[in-house]
């Protein structure tokens, strides 16, 4: 249980893997925490991790959000798509990056509304509805840059993917800014506790007067938003939209930076910082993997293990086991299963 | 034991413990065959604990169970089926998507060269439930059929799965009326064919009408088993309480109420219940009576919004309200706990705390958080003054007991300051200490002049507390007593005219 | 008589018949035997894979390995066939036990360790693709003469249409899966899965051999539908099928299966592989349109047929037919 007061206890599962990576990594490549500065720009693994982990934070953000009122977003890579190639279109039409970061926006935000009309108002289940877009989305993608790979050359819009901040790669900035302000909207708001009543008991809580649909919706829309801004830096990251390819399976990724952050996929109380550490834990394999000299054909072999070890650790059965070992210390074993466990469906 | 007959199911000494008490002690059930036995008992009894130590869904940790004569020692519910104890629950153990026939046979359809025989198993379950007085298209789905229906085919699955003891555990408590008789015709006939069946209800006239003899369980012991035939209720719910019913009445204070709170014009939706109308004085505790389905909580839910009429309205200070939602109920200080409180009311994964805030919360909006002190202020108040026993505010909701939490969710709604307050069901599954203590925070409600709509099934506890009662009867107001008029006996008369006149 | 639980069964079946009717009066030539055959061979694969999906998604389950199932199937073969001197049909007997254990692992973790579908699969997913990588970034070719010999069975129809082995191999699968589907005890649990497990578990339904077996069932399936892509494309590449999962999923939902579980029928999965390889084929035949239509009609379709199952749901629940002549207290 996530007291309030505990934000600590709740983070160290995920800041204990996250280390123990980052020291395998350190095994490998004994420079790994080497940052050096420049040209006015910090380069390092650390700083790569952190950078090439942009778009999975991004996304595992809205994530978290999503699956915490109980539902899934299926449709955030092919957002991701439509986002990118929004922005190509604008800039190669020949308009600013602050518009076409808005068009991006624009775009994005119009899919997370309609998975969230979808799901709130049409009451179609998360995963169905979503995936609707997730089918549709890379062809209307195509649309947009109309099959091919939309190349520009716009500064303005290259920087939100390649430039830096302060010495900080853009996307990083990006990231870590949204993530603290988003976590900083839902805990310093009610947001927070609405949402996860939501996700507990829907019914219960619109009898309590929380407006549901309008909240649901609200999700789907930040996660639409955040999928539109993840899309524009990897497209801003090769100087191009690439609508085949584009946040490909990176939903997945970002479903999986929300559940090694600990959040429960049947909804609930959820932590973004964790979703957060989830997606640099699965980046930090990715580079350890690359840095060790392992053929990068490992790196999904690596990834299924890993999930395999989390499901384990996550899973209710072994949960009870444990309790069970603890509970008896030493008894002697019930010698029935003798109360009915209380399952969440 | 002097049993002439040898009883189908002897369970003796019959003894659970659960961490830290003692849920079933030294209990004995006898059954015989061709008996509808009541097993009657409070909540919390331990009803529900002793049939699933029959059915071997718990071990029972003493005692014995003979079947036939013999020891039986089943390990699950899958053997205690095969041994012939067939159970059927309240809410249908049976798979909406499947066909009647389906559900039937289950793991038992009938096979030709390997393959399920499809026309067989049509046949054969059409003439399984002619033998229940059930004459439906067995090809369709379980779920285009009533509750009743279901119920039947339920029953049905059981006895020709198992054949020797039924274990019915209050399977009328969601159907009308006529649905019921359905259900006890069906016990008729199975009785007639010689089962020992065990019914559990909380409807005493129920019990009168279809039970041979009953059991009564009180806080794990057997308190008396009765012929049925030379008792009156009454002593059944002695026999249940454990003290005099009288004691329950309390002296009503009078006094109508003061000035009109609300006014419910003509407030209805089709298909649901029928328009009424009704005046809201403030300081009045307006009691609901009505059997189930008669429309006490579709009453409570249209004037809290929780399901939208189609016509009619609701006034309040003369002023008319557009009621969409709870939401705006919630704004004009209306407040609704539900009947259903795990699904409709607690947030069981939240803190008792977070469950005690949420609704003020909600109606203040998320961009205005309620400050930590302030949040901690509430709920300790409310801890204190409603006596909610949970060992930190900070544990999970659904940790507690049901008394409990309905008392958090009382504190919930009080929290928000409502001006009427409608309770459905308050008391539905409680212990006693938190019944009295639930009871008696209504009338101090009242006294400090909140307008309160009570919505219960227990006829006695709205005769304690209401100043005026509806009752409501086939989703239609039929009668309004105030006053003097309020006795049990009333409202019971109230209640029952219908029966008169349809048979 | 027309049940409300077949309707969408139906109604696939009039989307087919009438897109199909739609398309020949556009382009006659597309009534021709070798449109037919084309369809079948072409969607062969899919269509394996879709039926496995089928019992899937009927237990409210879903199944996100498939694609990557069906690369390592084709990778294993193809480098199988190319470093050692086994016979192909051997090298089938070997991928086929291994990916129905696959399958069967991943349901075994499902059932045992309580964990949902969509997390398990994904895993599968990224193990298959992974293993299917490692054996073999590069496409490998496939050269048996045994290949060629397969390939090279068809038959010939009046108008000029090849009706090959691939296709009669997915009517074959088809036919199994629905009398397994519907005559088999198993077939009914994977149902009675669908409308509740805790239920199901209740009525006696052995919930381990169930899920077990139904992800067996679609990780065989997969390995089976690998076969026949490696047959199609005479190759093993490990990039290959990326996200037939979704239009295997695609082509269930729209055959009128309900993605929650427990309503459906595999025979619609067929119809609903016929109309997505329909629409492939207009575009072909239209020539001016686009490929990424296919992507944007099928998703169109998808939420069609979700929102007519979200109607037909919501009907069923709103008139519930009491019992006929429900008897009166006397």
């Amino acid at each position: 249980m996530a007291a309030p007061h505990a934000p600590l206890r709740r983070l160290a599962p995920q800041i204990i893997i996250l280390a123990a990576v980052l020291a395998l990594n350190l095994a490998v490549f004994p420079d790994f925490f080497r940052i050096e500065f420049q040209n006015g720009r910090l380069f390092g693994n650390l700083i790569d991790v952190l950078n090439r982990g942009a778009p999975t934070a991004l996304l595992a953000i809205g994530m978290t959000l999503v699956i915490a009122t109980r539902g899934i977003d299926l449709s955030v890579g092919a957002v991701m798509a439509i986002a990118g190639a929004v922005a190509a279109k604008i800039v190669v039409d020949g308009h600013g990056w602050g518009t076409a970061l808005l068009g991006a926006l624009a775009a994005g935000g119009a899919c997370g509304l309609w998975n969230g009309v979808l799901v709130a108002w049409l009451r179609i289940q998360p995963i169905v509805a979503t995936l609707v877009l997730m089918v549709a989305g890379r062809g209307v993608a195509q649309l947009v840059t109309e099959g091919t790979i939309l190349t520009f050359l716009n500064e303005g819009l290259i920087h939100l993917g390649a430039g830096t901040i302060l010495g900080m790669p853009t996307p990083v900035v990006i990231w870590i800014a949204l993530g603290a302000g988003v976590t900083w909207a839902v805990r310093r708001t009610a947001l927070g506790l609405l949402i996860e009543a939501i996700g507990i008991n829907e019914s219960a809580s619109r009898l309590a007067g929380i407006n549901a649909k309008v909240l649901l919706t609200c999700v789907y829309l930040v996660s639409g938003l955040c999928a539109a801004l993840a899309g524009v830096i990897v497209a801003a990251d090769i100087k191009g939209a690439d609508a085949n390819n584009a946040g490909l399976w990176l939903e997945l990724d970002a479903i999986l930076a929300v559940v090694i952050g600990g959040n429960s996929l049947l909804g609930g109380r959820f932590s973004i910082t964790a979703s957060l550490l989830g997606a640099l834990i699965i980046q930090s394999v990715n580079s350890a993997i690359l840095l060790s000299g392992m053929p990068p054909e490992f790196n999904l072999v690596i990834k299924a293990l890993i999930i395999l070890v989390i499901l384990v650790i996550q899973s209710p059965r072994i949960g009870h086991w444990l309790y069970i070992l603890r509970a008896s210390g030493g008894d002697p074993a019930p010698r029935r299963k003798t109360p009915v466990k209380e399952t969440a469906r | 034991m002097t049993d002439p007959v040898r009883p189908v199911l002897h369970a003796r000494g019959i003894t659970k413990f659960f961490p830290g008490a003692i849920a079933l002690a030294d209990v004995e059930l006898a059954l015989h065959p061709g008996e509808v036995h009541a097993l009657l008992g409070e909540n919390g009894a331990g009803k529900s604990t002793l049939i699933k130590c029959l059915t071997g869904a718990y071990a029972c940790d003493g005692g014995v169970v003979e079947l036939d004569g013999q020891l039986v020692d089943p390990g699950s519910t899958q053997e205690s089926q095969k041994l012939g104890i067939g159970t059927v629950y309240q809410e249908v153990n049976l798979l909406p998507n499947l066909t009647v026939a389906e559900n039937l046979f289950l793991g038992r359809q009938p096979t030709r060269w390997g393959m399920i025989s499809r026309r067989r198993m049509a046949a054969e379950a059409a003439e399984v439930l002619a033998g229940y007085g059930l004459d439906i298209d067995v090809r369709e789905p379980l779920s285009h059929y009533s509750v009743a229906v279901q119920q039947v085919v339920a029953i049905a699955r059981a006895v020709e799965m198992s054949g020797r003891v039924l274990i019915l555990d209050e399977p009328t408590a969601s159907l009308d009326q006529g649905e019921v008789e359905l259900v006890f015709d069906v016990i008729r006939r199975l009785k007639a064919r010689g089962l020992a069946i065990v019914f559990i209800t909380h409807f005493l006239d129920q019990v009168f009408a279809i039970c041979d003899r009953a059991t009564v369980l009180r806080n794990g012991h057997v308190v008396g088993t009765r012929a049925l035939a030379d008792c009156a209720p009454r002593d059944i719910v002695h026999l249940m309480l454990g003290r005099q019913l009288e004691s329950e009445v309390r002296e009503r204070h009078g006094g109508q109420g003061g000035e009109v709170l609300a006014e419910i014009d003509g407030l209805g939706r089709r298909g649901m219940i029928e328009p009424f109308s009704m005046r809201i004085r403030q300081g009045e505790v307006i009691g609901l009576a009505g059997l189930l389905g008669a429309g006490r909580t579709e009453t409570a839910n249209l004037i809290f919004g929780a399901v939208q009429a189609d016509q009619g309205g609701v006034r309040l200070r003369g002023r008319a309200l557009s009621l969409k939602g709870p939401r705006d109920a919630i704004a004009a200080r209306f407040a609704l706990c539900p009947e259903d409180r795990k699904t409709d009311g607690i947030i069981g994964d939240l803190s008792v705390r977070d469950n005690i805030i949420l609704a003020l919360q909600a109606r203040q909006g998320w961009a205005r958080p309620i400050p930590r002190a302030k949040v901690e202020e509430i709920a300790q108040g409310y801890v204190r003054a409603l006596d909610i026993r949970a060992a930190s505010l900070d544990m999970p909701i659904r940790l507690l007991s049901g008394g409990n939490q309905q008392k958090a969710l009382l504190a919930r709604w009080l929290a928000t300051e409502p001006e009427l307050l409608i309770l459905d069901e308050p008391t539905r599954g409680i212990d006693v200490g938190a019944h009295a203590e639930i009871i008696q925070l209504i009338e101090r409600l009242r006294e400090e002049g909140m307008s309160l709509i009570v919505a219960s099934s227990e006829i006695e506890e709205l005769v304690a507390y209401s100043t005026r009662v509806i009752v409501l009867r086939d989703r239609v107001q039929v009668a309004e007593l105030e006053g003097g008029e309020i006795t049990a006996g009333n409202i019971v008369r109230a209640i029952a005219d219908e029966d008169r006149e349809v048979a | 008589m027309i049940r409300s639980t077949s309707l969408p069964l139906y109604v696939t079946l009039a989307t087919f018949v009438i897109a199909y009717a739609l398309c020949a009066s556009a382009y006659p030539a597309m009534l021709s035997t070798r449109v037919a055959a084309n369809l079948l061979t072409d969607n062969a694969f899919l269509g394996i894979a879709a039926v496995g999906m089928t019992f899937v998604i009927l237990s409210g389950g879903i199944d996100l390995s498939v694609g990557s199932v069906i690369a390592f199937t084709g990778v294993f073969l193809a480098v199988l066939l190319r470093d050692t001197s086994i016979h192909p049909l051997a090298a089938f007997a070997i991928v086929l036990a291994l990916t129905t254990g696959f399958g069967a692992a991943m349901g075994a973790i499902i059932h045992h360790l309580e964990m949902p579908p969509f997390i398990v699969t994904l895993a599968g997913m990224f193990l298959a693709r992974g293993a299917a990588y490692v054996l073999s970034v590069d496409s490998v070719p496939i050269t048996h003469e045994f290949y060629d010999w397969l390939q090279d069975i068809y038959w010939k129809a009046p108008s000029g249409g090849r009706f090959r082995l691939t296709g009669a191999l997915m009517v074959l699968t088809f036919l199994g899966g629905i009398l397994v589907a519907h005559r088999t005890r198993f077939g009914q649990n994977v149902y009675a899965l669908g409308g509740g497990a805790q239920t199901a578990r209740l009525m006696g339904v052995p919930l381990g051999r169930t899920t077990i077996g139904i992800y067996a069932i679609s990780g065989g399936l997969s390995g089976l539908a690998g076969i026949v892509f490696s047959l199609y494309t005479s190759a093993g590449y490990s990039l290959a099928a990326v996200g037939v999962e979704l239009d295997a999923i695609a082509a269930v939902v729209i055959g009128g299966t309900l993605l929650t579980g427990g309503t459906g029928f595999v025979a619609g999965t067929f119809f609903g592989i016929l109309i997505m390889g329909l629409i492939q084929t207009y575009i072909v035949f239209d020539g001016t349109l686009s490929s990424w239509w296919t992507k944007i009609v099928i998703g169109a379709l998808l939420f069609t047929f979700i929102l007519l199952q979200k109607g037909l749901t919501w009907a069923t629940t709103l008139r519930r037919r009491p019992a006929p002549g429900s008897p009166m207290p006397s």
